[in-house]
């Protein structure tokens, strides 16, 4: 029977803890749209794409109120459209009739953000990837809820630099191009990245995945950093059980509210994403749970350490708590969208190099970071090059979403909006990485990925 | 069976009880238990309950008890129980 302590834990967890259900994503494969015409193409997207997802956002509103959970986003993924287009567009402004597309069904079917504006690149480009490339910056312009993202390693297959390269320049450009910069924070590099993410911007229905699938990011920051007040000072041990038993708890309300979804929209289940997503909301911090680990400030000496262990007791706790995880799960330690790491940033605690170091440990990269509007594309693509390399060596996911700032100076304060949040330009190293960037092809795989 | 659970929160006073049950008598809810508790002058009451022959819909059932705690001042709501099964079942 139920217990009423139960039922109020719940729902302070809701009422007090910011717990929700982060998004879910219906990932909706356009394989079959593809064509020798563009304009064919797209009213195929849109006929799909409205068959599969019309009842997307009603079914979302319904599951929530009956569960009283929170879903913040409604989303949609769709196969990455370097492959969707290969067939037919001939010149950037094409694949832009794609983003355009995609664009104007999202905004029909009331979804916030679509992903899958994607290229899945690590060894080589092809030369609708190259067109493709070109596209992003018109596209992100064009654009208001298209999410696009590009994988440029993998640990199986190396890195292609050339892409590391062109996706500098594009970020560059794409800042330039959009007010605020905001199109960067819509765009990602990535390196191993997953084919079911339900994640923003990294988002894509992979092509190994089924027609239409549903897939669920949790949440609840907040949620580990009320219980951990309860234990200060308590052993390693304990805290350790107390995060993975919260996980547990976060994460089985996401696999409910995943079957239900699935089961509603008749769409199958895919995975359950265990993140610790923060939001900009006060109380919803990785931030503050590193801080409340012991850390003065997250970037602290011990940071890293603390990171690792919140990210591995939380997927002990979720793997339990559903039948398919997947995604990226772990702790996403966005500064933008984190109040917490905004006031690390602030007091000078933590730098982009320490931030780096972190990004071994979790999910997922350098996320929703602002740097000066005058760093250069190379540094940039260094940027990328250090974080794919660690991706690709340590068989991982890692990301970067970066936005040099149009004008912005070290210490300025930029405001995205909503989600987005707000973020402090962030101090960049000055020494130049040009000459490596310059050189042309791509890293081998590293020696273990070779395990046949 | 479809199984809610209905929460009322707030400063206890006199005929919580009579108001809510009498409504979900109108509704055709079928009460299956009632626990309390009292803190700090805090009322928390939850109600386990079974709205399988319920002639009326769960979005209007959630609307109309929300409607009777603003009148009386309290925080009623009324969730599927499941969600509560499952955080806390293996």
């Amino acid at each position: 029977m139920t217990d009423i302590s139960e039922v109020l834990e719940t729902n302070r967890m809701i009422v007090e803890e910011n717990l929700d259900v982060r998004t879910i994503t219906m990932g909706v494969s356009l394989l079959d749209t593809c064509g020798s015409s563009v304009d064919a193409i797209c009213r195929r997207i849109r006929e799909k794409l409205l068959k599969y997802a019309r009842k997307l956002v009603a079914t979302g509103e319904e599951i929530e109120r009956d569960f009283g959970v929170p879903i913040i986003n409604k989303r949609i993924s769709v196969t990455p459209a370097a492959v969707v287009g290969a067939s037919c567009c001939r010149k950037a402004s094409d694949f832009v009739k794609i983003a355009r597309t995609m664009d104007a069904a999202a905004k029909e079917l009331g979804v916030n953000f679509i992903g899958g504006y994607s290229a899945i690149l690590s060894k080589g480009m092809t030369d609708a990837d190259r067109l493709f490339f070109d596209s992003i910056p018109a596209a992100l312009a064009a654009t208001s809820r298209v999410c696009s993202s590009v994988n440029v390693g993998s640990t199986k297959s190396g890195i292609d630099m050339d892409a590391v390269r062109l996706m500098g320049e594009k970020v560059v450009e794409t800042a330039r191009r959009t007010p605020n910069s905001i199109g960067c924070a819509k765009l990602v590099a990535l390196c191993n990245a997953p084919d079911d993410n339900p994640f923003m911007a990294g988002a894509f229905h992979g092509i190994s995945e089924g027609e239409a699938v549903i897939n669920v990011g949790v949440s609840g920051p907040g949620v580990v950093n009320h219980v951990l007040k309860s234990i200060r000072g308590a052993d390693f041990e304990t805290l350790c059980e107390t995060i993975k038993r919260t996980a547990f708890k976060i994460t089985r309300v996401g696999q409910l509210v995943a079957q239900e979804a699935s089961r509603r929209l008749g769409v199958p289940f895919g995975i359950i994403d265990l993140s610790l997503a923060p939001t900009p909301a006060v109380g919803d911090s990785v931030a503050d749970i590193l801080r409340e680990i012991g850390l003065e400030q997250p970037g602290a000496p011990g940071t890293t350490a603390a990171l690792a262990l919140l990210n591995d007791q939380v997927k002990k706790g979720g793997v339990m708590a559903s039948s398919y995880v997947g995604g990226l799960s772990g702790a996403f330690i966005p500064v933008s969208e984190d109040r917490g790491m905004i006031a690390a940033v602030e007091a000078g605690a933590l730098s982009i190099e320490k931030l780096e170091a972190m990004t071994c440990v979790c999910s997922v990269g350098l996320d929703m970071i602002a740097v000066p509007g005058d760093t250069s594309a190379a540094t940039i693509a260094g940027i990328i090059a250090d974080e794919a390399a660690i991706g690709m060596v340590n068989q991982k996911t890692t990301a970067v979403r970066i936005i040099p700032v149009k004008g912005g100076k070290v210490g300025d304060m930029v405001e995205f909006g909503g989600l987005l949040g707000h973020a402090p330009v962030m101090e960049v190293s000055k020494f130049s990485c040009e000459a490596m960037i310059g050189r042309r092809g791509r890293i081998p795989a590293p020696i273990h990925s070779f395990r046949n | 069976m479809e199984k809610l659970i209905i929460t009322v929160i707030g400063r206890d006073r006199v005929g919580i009880l009579a108001q809510v049950c009498s409504y979900l008598a109108r509704a055709g809810v079928n009460i299956l238990d009632i626990s309390q508790t009292i803190t700090g002058g805090y009322f928390n009451m939850m109600m386990v309950a079974d709205a399988s022959s319920s002639p009326r819909d769960f979005g209007r059932l959630v609307a109309d008890l929300a409607k009777i705690g603003r009148k009386i001042g309290l925080q009623i709501g009324c969730q599927k129980a499941e969600i509560f099964e499952k955080m806390h079942r293996v």
